[in-house]
């Protein structure tokens, strides 16, 4: 991150305006979170290879027996790396404004020219992790109230995406599929009516993909879809080699908006030649 | 002076009884949040800390006294996505 606040670790691709959440520019559109490496040194081994700039982490109680031991920050070089608390493990909208709280005194601290910023979650259920939405709708309002850059994880439901929106979300963050369960974008037609009700007269909103997310062809979906970003961890955490598949979502994220980008021709029923008709020696198939 | 009144509330009230994240914790009377944030080994540490459902401020610590019956939260950041 330099003293203006733009981050870029990765040249944006030619031709595309970089992605900009709460007025700070990032120059990867992937934001990658820090949970469930088997070692600190391999969290930071995949950070690097994913190529992101913006890394979630978790607020949690410390331990008071054998305390001051490594810290996560000890790890994660914060003039390189954007720091997006999240509000993990909330189940009410007070939990969630508390934890959010707590983040920002926590960046405020570091520094942090994101200080303000939080990846909110206010959950329903412990099975499927899915987001409650009036409990999420109830704390977007108060921390928007409260001067947060609220980025906002919620279902892929395009009426409450635009809700959320609406209350002064920064991003709104739909989830491809539940947190952590690999299977990458459930429902495409859903995400395509979020983006459309979300980025109408306001193309450059940020719509990021949270959640689902398996392999780097979900990320490549998302993004040819037409979503600003996607935030993923478990599928690099829990690959079997974490730091490839890293690699793996940084190529998949940057085909993905490439493709994007360069418009994807209109499906069809049938076939059509590629090679000329004309000319050929072959008779007609009778 | 100050010393006088400190060991007047030592006599009366040795400690004082506070809930450290969900966990009972002895603090001698007069102490401050610095004080307990300090014994625990959190001085210097990148911990953020809310007491009775308000964020303190790190600046604010050695203003807050200790009364007893506080709940606090000693947080920090770790993995999560």
């Amino acid at each position: 991150m330099n003293e203006s606040g733009t981050i870029h670790s990765m040249a944006p691709t030619a031709d595309d305006a970089p992605l900009v959440v709460g007025g700070i520019t990032l120059g990867s559109r992937l934001i990658v979170g820090t949970g469930k490496y088997a070692t600190y040194a391999e969290m930071a081994r995949c950070l690097d290879a994913s190529g992101t700039d913006c890394v979630t982490v978790a607020v949690r109680r410390e331990r008071l027996v054998n305390a001051a031991g490594e810290n996560i920050l000890d790890h994660l070089d914060a003039t390189r790396y954007a720091i997006l608390p999240n509000t993990a493990g909330c189940y009410s909208a007070d939990d969630a404004v508390r934890v959010a709280r707590l983040g920002r005194e926590l960046l405020r601290d570091m520094g942090s020219v994101c200080s303000e910023w939080v990846k909110l979650e206010v959950l329903g259920d412990r099975r499927t992790l899915l987001p409650d939405p009036v409990g999420t709708l109830e704390a977007t309002e108060k921390l928007v109230a409260d001067g947060f850059t609220v980025l906002v994880y919620t279902s892929d439901d395009p009426v409450i995406a635009k809700r959320l929106k609406d209350l002064g979300a920064a991003s709104v963050m739909p989830a491809g599929s539940p947190i952590g369960s690999g299977q990458g974008v459930l429902n495409a037609n859903n995400l395509r009516i979020c983006l459309e009700y979300l980025k109408e007269d306001d193309p450059s909103y940020p719509v990021i993909v949270d959640a689902g997310v398996g392999t780097a062809s979900d990320v490549a979906v998302a993004m040819e879809l037409g979503a600003d970003g996607v935030l993923l961890n478990t599928a690099i955490a829990h690959a079997r080699d974490p730091v490839r598949m890293a690699e793996a979502m940084r190529a998949g994220c940057r085909a993905g908006r490439l493709a994007f980008l360069a418009g994807r021709m209109p499906r069809r029923l049938y076939a059509t030649a590629s090679s000329p008709d004309e000319g050929s020696i072959a008779g007609p198939r009778s | 002076m100050v010393t006088e009144r400190l060991a007047a509330d030592v006599a009366d009230n040795p400690d004082v009884m506070v809930t450290v994240n969900g966990e009972r914790r002895l603090a001698p009377a007069g102490s401050s949040l610095h004080d307990l944030v300090e014994a625990l080994g959190f001085a210097g540490r990148p911990v953020a800390v809310e007491v009775d459902g308000q964020v303190v401020s790190r600046g604010r610590f050695a203003d807050r006294r200790l009364t007893g019956g506080e709940k606090i939260e000693l947080v920090t950041f770790v993995g999560g996505g």
